[in-house]
């Protein structure tokens, strides 16, 4: 039953939503484990139970291997934000807040296997609508307010040009299938194309913060909760990804691939210029971060551009492994700023005293994220670089391999403070609770494990992308 | 094929030794002291084991191993040595055994300390014996890193965070650089391999070669130190502690030197024979610019890093005259240099630890108080001039033949460098041990111990026997050479 692991967060939603009325209020700091335990068993059970055939779980979804590979993604994502949750101000101890991070998550998994243009835009607001109201969760922030907000009117303004490209894909083919869809593409002339592709390609920039659509993501990020903006800024960001490579390559023919290729090419470079220099100047670690995750979205659109099956799978793998490394750096942001009660760089100093663990764990997410053996950031920038020169896109590496050395000042910059900065006054050690442990420990276990045994996970990434060149 | 892992031995104790010491409890400094002191003693043992291991008549590349690492890519885990990275291994061993052994002034978190050590040692030991290209760069990349924790948290206070900065900065743009040239270069071949044995055969077009080797070069040396881009080193050796200063300046500048002739001028010949004019040029900048700025420092440690730089123009201009004389210079050069800067920094460590200053006009006979440490900065003065019966000897002079052979009027101008660099290294040792001490230090200023004893005895030994004796370490270069030669076609 290829739809097994959504229902089985549907009910685990509902789970929680049910046991929030009976639970008393000191016990309701079991809804986090449940929601993250229940997403890890769910992420195992997918994982265990894909056998990656592709089968039609109904005429407009279809769990094929891209759509498992992501939705392995996005449940590792859910289950470490529940994690980072349970000890979090305000969000810990609410049933509705991890039941909309679930029913959100649900929607992240039917996007990614929507083979329909109905479904799919459905599935988008059907992630995305919760995300609006977890981004405003903290009632009493008026950053937290702004954040959710602003995520709101971006994220419909986006949603509604997504939806005009599908209503014109629609009329100029009379199809919502995706596949019949491109069919009748191919038939389409140049211009029809292009009108068609500007639109959805604006939408789906925007979901995954790419220059020139990306404003939203450091104020969205700094406001909203921490779990919500790791959470943002992985599943949320890989969904994404999985749209975007499904709609621009499955649906609209090669013909046109020169057109939205060197588009995309340009709004890669764009992006991670951008976002690199930008994350340099930051004093709030959240945007620095916001910024660092808007340079990793054009560095994965450098894999896009390139059309072929390595470029692709070079483009899933580093999502694969930006996603640990990117929640891990954002687990020790909540850690910190629970403690410190800000979200400024500088309350990270002192930290490789405070909780050398903590500082070891950060150590390793932002080296892999700066694309430093032996992390998975290393094995993953290569191969976007290596699809480049491959796909005769020397310029994409150059650009890339040049934000490489601005990413790795400032990602230097952080780890200094963290090791060498003295903490102000007495460097008290860091309260450390048992749910953000696991999660750290196992977000660094998967930098280190992803970027020394490398072969099984990039051949999946490989079978992955595989379905968007059989059509 | 051995059947023994010694080379993977090599690679992973340092590496899995970082990460051991990590069960040490942070206080336990004499348990953590002995154990990385018995774990640099056993990567020299190994490394000497692989010298002693290597079949100098079969020649070529040995105690090789091979392991499939990500077939996709055509990338394996491919290591093995020749005549040109043995002695660096070597070298290697020799310097992280006795950059620990004189590590003692380590008080402040001596266990992180050695595990960045470590991790630095088995990432250089690693490029060393790499035979596989993506390996070489994880390596490399490895290498560098730590680097930056090992200088910005135990440097000298006043410019550690600009210096460790700086430097990573600069060696990183530098492998990013070779990086793509190194890509480009691999997917001109088809099918797309990593392996550097068959990358070396598969005899690239002339005018891409051409386009691509100054990119790889330069990369690459950027960690050599070649003129213009030497700027990060002297800044980087001042600011280390000692034992880094030693590495640094001792195989980490070898590395740069090392990976410009594996990935630049073997897989990129005909690049190599185009460009080498003007890398000449550039060389011998390196040769008597150090040198000069050396003769006008007045801070002991700036003096032996400039030294570095003018040196490591030795080595660079050894390549660029691409005959067998001036590679083999070029190869002895790395490994006698290597041992003679490892010497020179740790008794600037150990003059520095008792003085507490490195202003040369504050310093003054020191040798009736350390004379040990006197005698070895002497022996280090005289392999650096190039005197017979020592090291430098060895090594500066088939490079110079080398030289002379393409390029006479090159050969009579970094001569002016030997002359300048006899100048100020003999100025250094009357001004810091000879003459009068002032009676401060007169007062504070101790012997120094056994443990920092026995490294300059080590450093001495092999300075003085590379000198007398050469044919343990030149016949392994030179079999080594041949190879190069080989792929150069001549």
């Amino acid at each position: 039953m290829p739809l097994l692991p959504e229902l089985l967060l549907f009910l685990l939603a509902l789970l929680i939503l049910g046991l929030d009325l009976i639970l008393p209020e000191r016990r309701r700091v079991l809804l986090g484990w449940l929601a993250a335990f229940g997403s890890a068993a769910i992420l195992l059970l997918a994982l265990t139970a894909a056998d990656g055939s592709g089968g039609w779980a109904a005429a407009t979804l279809r769990v094929d291997s891209l759509a498992s590979f992501f939705r392995a993604l996005f449940l590792l994502g859910a289950a470490v934000a529940a994690l980072m949750s349970i000890d979090g101000r305000e969000v810990g101890r609410r049933g509705e807040y991890y039941a909309l991070l679930l029913f959100s998550m649900l929607g992240l998994c039917l996007m990614a296997s929507a083979s329909d243009l109905v479904m799919m835009a459905l599935a988008i607001e059907m992630a995305t609508l919760p995300l609006y109201v977890l981004a405003g969760f903290l009632r009493g922030d008026s950053r937290s307010t702004e954040a959710g907000l602003k995520y709101f009117l971006f994220g419909a303004t986006a949603s509604a040009v997504m939806w005009y490209g599908f209503s014109l894909i629609y009329g100029f083919t009379g199809q919502t299938d995706l596949a019949a869809a491109a069919i009748a593409l191919k038939q389409a002339g140049l211009p029809v194309l292009l009108t068609a592709a500007l639109p959805v390609l604006a939408g789906l920039a925007f979901k995954v913060s790419a220059v020139p659509f990306h404003f939203w993501a450091p104020d969205v990020y700094e406001g909203a909760p921490t779990p919500v903006a790791a959470f943002l800024s992985t599943a949320v960001k890989a969904a994404g990804f999985a749209v975007l490579l499904r709609v621009l390559l499955a649906v609209f023919p090669p013909a046109t691939a020169s057109y939205w290729g060197a588009l995309v090419s340009v709004m890669a470079a764009a992006t991670m210029t951008l976002g690199n220099l930008l994350a340099m100047v930051q004093k709030n670690a959240k945007r620095m971060l916001a910024y660092s995750s808007i340079a990793h979205a054009g560095y994965a659109l450098i894999g896009l551009v390139t059309l072929n099956p390595d470029g692709l799978a070079a483009t899933a793998f580093y999502l694969l492994a930006y996603l640990p490394a990117n929640l891990a750096a954002f687990s020790v942001v909540a850690l910190v700023s629970n403690a410190a009660g800000g979200d400024d760089l500088a309350a990270l100093a002192g930290l490789s005293r405070r909780s050398p663990f903590a500082a070891i764990a950060l150590l390793a997410a932002l080296l892999s994220l700066a694309g430093m053996p032996p992390f998975a950031g290393f094995a993953a920038k290569w191969f976007l670089f290596a699809s480049a020169v491959e796909a005769r896109l020397a310029w994409l590496a150059v650009v890339g391999a040049a934000n490489s050395v601005i990413a790795l000042y400032y990602y230097l910059s952080v780890l200094k403070i963290a090791f060498l900065s003295p903490a102000g006054g007495e460097p008290a050690p860091l309260p450390f609770p048992a749910a953000v442990r696991i999660a750290l420990g196992a977000c660094a276990a998967a930098v280190l494990i992803l970027g020394v045994w490398i072969s099984p996970w990039f051949e999946a990434a490989l079978a992955a992308v595989r379905p968007l060149f059989s059509g | 094929m051995t059947s023994f892992p010694l080379l993977s031995l090599l690679v992973f104790l340092p590496i899995a030794s970082a990460l051991a010491l990590f069960l040490f409890p942070a206080g336990s400094r004499r348990a953590i002291r002995w154990f990385a002191l018995a774990v640099s003693a056993a990567s020299l043992a190994l490394s000497a084991a692989a010298y002693l291991a290597y079949d100098l008549p079969a020649g070529g590349y040995q105690l090789e191993e091979y392991l499939e690492w990500i077939p996709r890519w055509g990338i394996g885990y491919h290591v093995g040595v020749n005549g040109i990275s043995l002695p660096l291994v070597l070298l290697t061993g020799i310097v992280m055994f006795t950059g620990v052994l004189i590590s003692r002034g380590i008080d402040e978190r001596p266990r992180e300390f050695f595990a960045f050590l470590f991790l630095l040692a088995g990432g250089v030991f690693g490029v060393f014996v790499s035979l596989d290209l993506f390996l070489l760069f994880f390596f490399y990349e490895i290498a560098v890193f730590p680097m930056y924790l090992l200088i910005a948290l135990w440097g000298w206070p006043k410019t550690r965070e600009y210096a460790a900065m700086k430097l990573t900065l600069y060696l990183f743009l530098g492998s990013m650089v070779a990086l793509i040239g190194a890509l480009v270069l691999v997917f001109s071949t088809t099918p797309a391999t990593f392996d550097l044995i068959r990358l070396e055969a598969a005899g690239f077009p002339a005018d891409l070669q051409r386009t691509v080797f100054p990119f790889v070069f330069l990369g690459f040396a950027v960690l050599g130190g070649l003129f213009p881009f030497h700027n990060w080193s002297p800044d980087g050796h001042v600011a280390a502690p000692t034992a880094v200063s030693m590495f640094h300046a001792g195989v980490l500048m070898k590395l740069g030197a090392f990976a410009a002739l594996r990935v630049g001028i073997l897989l990129l010949p005909e690049g190599a024979r185009f460009h080498m004019p003007w890398i000449l040029i550039l060389a011998l900048v390196n040769v008597l610019y150090g040198a000069f700025i050396a003769m006008v420092q007045t801070d002991f440690k700036y003096v032996i890093g400039f030294s570095s730089v003018s040196h490591m123009g030795l080595v660079m201009l050894g390549f660029a005259t691409l005959n067998s004389d001036g590679l083999l210079g070029a190869s002895l050069q790395m490994f006698s240099h290597g041992v003679m800067t490892a010497l020179f920094f740790a008794v600037v460590g150990m003059v520095y630890d008792r003085t507490h200053t490195r202003e040369i006009s504050a310093l003054g006979g020191l040798a009736r108080k350390m004379p040990l440490a006197a005698l070895a900065f002497i022996v280090g003065a005289l392999a650096s001039m190039g005197m017979p019966g020592f090291s430098g000897f060895v090594a500066e002079f088939p490079v110079f033949l080398g030289v002379w052979q393409t390029r006479p009027a090159a050969a009579v101008a970094a001569a002016v460098g030997i002359v300048v660099t006899a100048a100020y290294i003999l100025l250094v040792v009357r001004r810091v041990f000879f003459g009068a001490m002032s009676a401060e230090h007169d007062r504070i200023v101790s012997g120094i111990r056994v443990k920092d004893s026995i490294a300059l005895i080590l450093l001495m030994c092999i300075l003085i026997g590379m000198g007398v004796y050469p044919a343990w370490i030149a016949t392994l270069a030179e079999s080594g050479v041949q190879s190069v030669m080989r792929v150069l076609g001549n």
